[in-house]
This record gives structure tokens, sequence and C-alpha cells, in this order.
């Protein structure tokens, strides 16, 4: 129940050991830590994102729809929730692959290769930006392979999806792994004596299991790409209703000193990561429970 | 391999029946599809993480050592690394003793609306950089909550550091919680209860018993909030006003440096940056591996 959503340890040890400590207010410091945590979080969190709903009732209904539905900003919802489900979708399918091959083969290379993941993580994302950016340009490295087959990719959409595709790639590659990891091989071994084909295998007993886990890696991907700004900024070009990203408008209103339009859009923008964190948080029950059903 | 006393008792039936035994190649795939899939993954990462990677050190360094000397030397520059470290020595400590607090709270007691606490604490992660500053602009602009009273009092946040070291607090709240919370519940409080039962007084469990037990999380905690902390852009971008040699933080200035298309001296700034994105992913494997091995070891005990 209590046990955490992404638990280091096997989940069987924690119930048992919460089970133990019946008498749990043996423990000190429930109310420091407790009222310092909520005092923490109400004065850097809360009481920050309560402003914007303030500023949110001060419009009026029809000032808030006409801020939220400007052509401009239709275009760059399409844009931004578009690219970011397409570069979600390139992360299952890749990232994916990469989980598999990670946890199932081995070869050379294996440790650098995994510790890399995570290079989008930790590489700050405006040194991304510049860096796809050059790459990508005429004469970068990639652009200058990609010119003659006439396929732009700097300054245009398809630059958005790139640098999209790379901000969402650990997501999948590190929900994945650790379901594959504790996959049981005889369930695939007791397939395969009952006279299942490898391919019967992997589709009636691999993905099932795993299915749960690229769904919650898609909606993490996808929830990050949506909001993503530095490492767009630098390769979209940004020209209003082709290659110009939601935050990126968000910014622009508030450099006009529209702070009312810049609200109603964050508003928009908060609302749909509301709903992908209730969907990722459900996703992640079922990867739990479908994890633990296969145990017992 | 290991899979194989496992498997030996089905596979002497399948004889006895006089089935075909089991080929190794029924647990695993063919040659090829093995070196595809390999090739694709190694590909992949290869275009989106290694190729980058090297760009923004060969990019940094094209124009010699001498000119990449001279542009993370230079004032702006300088300034710019001194305000990151500014941001970071404030920001990562504060998050650090919250998210000891909130892993103690949430690990070793029991309340209603702990999943509730649980997803507040998230929710920095699940908005978008420009909202977290935006907020902050709402609250501290001139035309924000608090700005008629700060500016009558002549204190200023937004377009200043503090609104900066607001910003970065914000974005990297959660890193030290999450890692702590699911570490702490996992290890359960038998150990603590031991302690307090032999007279250790409050602070001293904590110190002595629940600190080394969570010390190798702790410091995956601290040092992917530092990553965010030093590389963050999009929040700092809309509350530092981008004031050069006074606003402007490492991630800032690489931006400025490029639009004005000083290419080499946005890649030398930047290549600190992926310096340190290197060694927190070099400090974060060594660390998963301790963290491996002392699960394994807790699991034989």
């Amino acid at each position: 129940m209590s046990a955490s959503p992404v638990s280091l340890a096997a989940p069987g040890t924690a119930s048992a050991r919460s089970a133990g400590s019946a008498n749990r207010r043996v423990l000190p410091g429930f109310r420091l830590s407790l009222g310092f945590t909520i005092f923490y979080l109400a004065l850097i969190v809360l009481i920050p994102l309560s402003a914007l709903f303030l500023k949110t009732f001060t419009l009026t209904w029809g000032g808030f729809i006409d801020a939220v539905t400007s052509p401009r900003v239709m275009a760059s919802y399409r844009l931004s929730f578009g690219a970011s489900l397409i570069g979600a979708f390139l992360n299952v399918i890749f990232g994916g692959i990469v989980a598999w091959v990670l946890v199932r083969y081995r070869f050379p290379g294996k440790r650098i290769i995994d510790a890399l993941v995570d290079l989008p993580f930790a590489l700050p994302t405006a040194v991304a930006g510049i860096a796809l950016t050059t790459l990508y340009s005429q004469n970068g490295w990639l652009g200058k392979l990609l010119a003659p087959l006439g396929i732009k990719v700097a300054f245009t959409p398809l630059g958005v999806l790139v640098a999209l595709t790379f901000i969402g790639l650990p997501f999948v590659v590190r929900t994945v792994q650790p379901v594959l990891e504790e996959a049981e091989r005889e369930l695939e071994e007791a397939a395969a004596s009952l006279g299942a084909s490898r391919w019967q295998t992997f589709t009636r007993v691999i993905f099932p299991t795993v299915l749960p886990a690229l769904l919650t890696g898609f909606a993490l991907a996808f929830a990050r790409a949506s909001g993503e700004y530095g490492s767009v900024v630098f390769i979209a070009g940004n020209m209003p209703m082709v290659s110009e990203i939601t935050p990126l408008f968000i910014v622009t209103k508030l450099e006009q000193y529209d702070y009312a339009g810049a609200t109603a859009i964050a508003m928009v923008m908060l609302l749909v990561s509301f709903i992908l964190l209730l969907t990722i948080n459900l996703l992640q029950a079922w990867t739990r429970k479908r994890g633990q059903s296969e145990r017992t | 391999m290991s899979a194989a006393p496992v498997s030996a008792a089905p596979q002497a039936n399948a004889i006895a029946r006089g089935e075909p035994p089991l080929t190794p190649g029924a647990i695993t795939e063919p040659w090829w599809v093995r070196a595809l899939l390999i090739g694709i993954a190694l590909a992949f990462l290869t275009l989106f993480l290694f190729v980058p990677l090297v760009a923004v050190f060969y990019e940094a360094l094209r124009k010699g050592w001498d000119v990449y000397v001279a542009s993370i030397t230079e004032p702006d520059a300088w300034s710019a690394i001194k305000l990151t470290l500014v941001a970071a020595a404030i920001a990562v400590p504060l998050n650090l003793v919250f998210g000891v607090a909130a892993a103690w709270a949430i690990a070793k007691f029991e309340f209603r609306g702990k999943n509730v606490l649980l997803t507040l604490i998230d929710l920095p992660f699940s908005v978008s950089p420009v909202i977290s500053g935006l907020i902050y602009v709402l609250l501290f602009g001139l035309q924000g909550y608090f700005g008629p009273w700060l500016r009558e009092h002549d204190i200023k946040i937004l377009f200043a550091v503090p609104g900066i070291v607001l910003a970065t607090i914000f974005v990297t709240f959660p890193f030290v919680a999450r890692e702590l919370i699911p570490l702490m519940q996992s290890q359960g409080s038998e150990e603590e209860e031991a302690a307090l039962v032999l007279g250790a007084s409050g602070w001293r469990t904590f110190w002595h018993v629940t600190l080394p037990n969570i010390k190798w999380g702790l410091l995956y905690g601290v040092i992917l909030c530092n990553a965010r902390a030093m590389g963050e852009f999009g929040a700092v971008s809309v509350v530092s006003g981008h004031i050069r040699g006074e606003t402007n933080t490492i991630p800032l200035q690489v931006e400025i440096l490029y639009n004005e298309f000083n290419i080499t001296g946005a890649f030398a700034v930047a290549s600190l940056l992926a310096f340190l994105a290197v060694v927190t992913l070099a400090i974060k494997s060594v660390i998963e591996w301790r963290l491996h091995q002392q699960h394994s070891a807790s699991e034989q005990a």
C-alpha cells in the first residue's frame, strides 16, 4: 500500500517490514519533519503556483478563451503537443530496443552506454540546444549529410522533433529496464518448452509484461517534451505559426508585458500536465499490480 | 547460463516424452536479430547522445586552447560562473534538508493524505520550466502581487539574484526527496527503533543509524539536484532579465554568446556544463553500483 512507486528494494520486504512496525509512533520527529515538509512545500511550491490560479481568476471568461484559442497559440499547441507525441513514440520504439539490449545482451562498452542514456537528464538544455542546432544546421556534421537529400532539420518543425526526442530519451529506457530485469525468465522457458516460437513468446509473454512500463515511459517523455523550452528554442527557428512552441509563446507574451495572456496559456499547459500526471500515476499503479500478480 | 538448473527438469521430461529438447535458441533470439537490435540501439544512441556531446567539446576547442581559456576567463563568463555556483550553493542544501525531512515523515510514519503529499512534492517536475519562472514574475514583478510593496521598500527580487535563486530552488525541489523516500521506505524503521530502545536520542539515532544507511541515496539525489541547479535554463531565463555580468548564469551566458554568433565562446562556456554533466553521470554510475551492492547485501542478510 504505502510501498513506494519506484521501490528500490524487493517489493516483498517492504510490506513485511511495515507490518512489523505496528507501534509506529515510537520514532520521534514526526511533527517536526512533517511540519517542516509542509511549510517548505507551501513556501516554495504551493504559494507561488497559486499566484497563477489567482491571476487566471482576474481574467474574464471571454478574455481567457480568446487568449488560449488565438490562431497563433493554436498553431503552437499543434507543434508542441504534436512533436511531443511523435518524439515520445520514437522513444518507445528505440528506447524499448535500447532497454532490451542493455538488459538481455552482452557487448563491449555496455556499462558506458548504460550511463550515457541519462545524458539528456544531466546535460543542461541550453547546451543540448546549441549542440543539436550546430549539428543539424546546413554546414553541421549531420546537416551536411541531410542537405543533399533535401531534408532541412534546423530551424524547421523537424528540428523541434529532434530536440524533443533527445529530451525524452531516458524516460522509456529507465522505466522499461527494471521491469525487464525483474521479469522471470522461467516464464519464457515455460512458453518455449510448451512449443511457442520465440516470436510468440515475445508477443504473448514478454510484451504484455513490459507494456505498462512502455506506456508510463511514453507518458513521462510526452509530459517532459510538451513543456520543454531550452533545447528547442535554438533549433526551432521560432517562426510564428510554423515553428513556435507553446512555452516560447508564453515567454513572448511576457516580454510584451501581456501577463494575463501568458498566464492563460500557462494555465492550459498546467492543466495538460495535471492530466498527464494523473495518467502516469494510474499507469504506475498498473505496472506495480502487474508485477505483484506475476510474482504470486 | 544461470537458467540451466531450472530448465533441466522440463527438458528431461520432454526428452522422456520423445519431444525434441529445447535448443538454447528457444529462450533467446537468433544471432542476427541480436546483432540487428544492438546495432539499432547503438546507432540511435550515437546519433542522439554521443555525437552532440562530442560536438560540444569539438566546437569549444576548435580555435585552440588559448581561445578556449580566454573565453571562459572573460569577466562576463566568470561572473556567470560565480552566480551559478551561488545559486546552486543555496538551492542544493535547502532542498537537501527538505528532502531528508520529507523522507523521514513519509517513510517512517503513517498518516492521512500521504499520497497527496507525494504528488505535490513531484509537482515542480511536471511544470514547464517557463511556467516555473512565470509564477515568480506574477508574484514579484512590477505588476505582480508583491511588486508594489517590494518597490516601496526598495527590494529587488525579479531580474536580480534572489529571483534566480528562487527559480532554481523551485525546479530542483523534488530531487533529494524523490531519491530518499523509496529508499527509506524499503529500509523500514527497525534499526532506528532498536537504537531508541537502547537509549539513543532521536538526533543521535538519525546521525548514527539512519544517515549511514541512506548516504548513497542522499549523495545520488544531491548530485542530480546540483546538475539541474547549475544547468537550469527556462525558469532562470524568465526571471533573470539577462543583465550581463550581473544576472546571467552559465546557461544564459551560453545563450547570449550563441545569439551574438560567438559560437566558439558559447561552446567554450557550454563545455563547462557538459563536463559537469559527464562527471555527474560518472558519479551516478558509481553510486548506483554501491546502492546495488548494499541492496544485495541486505537481501542476503
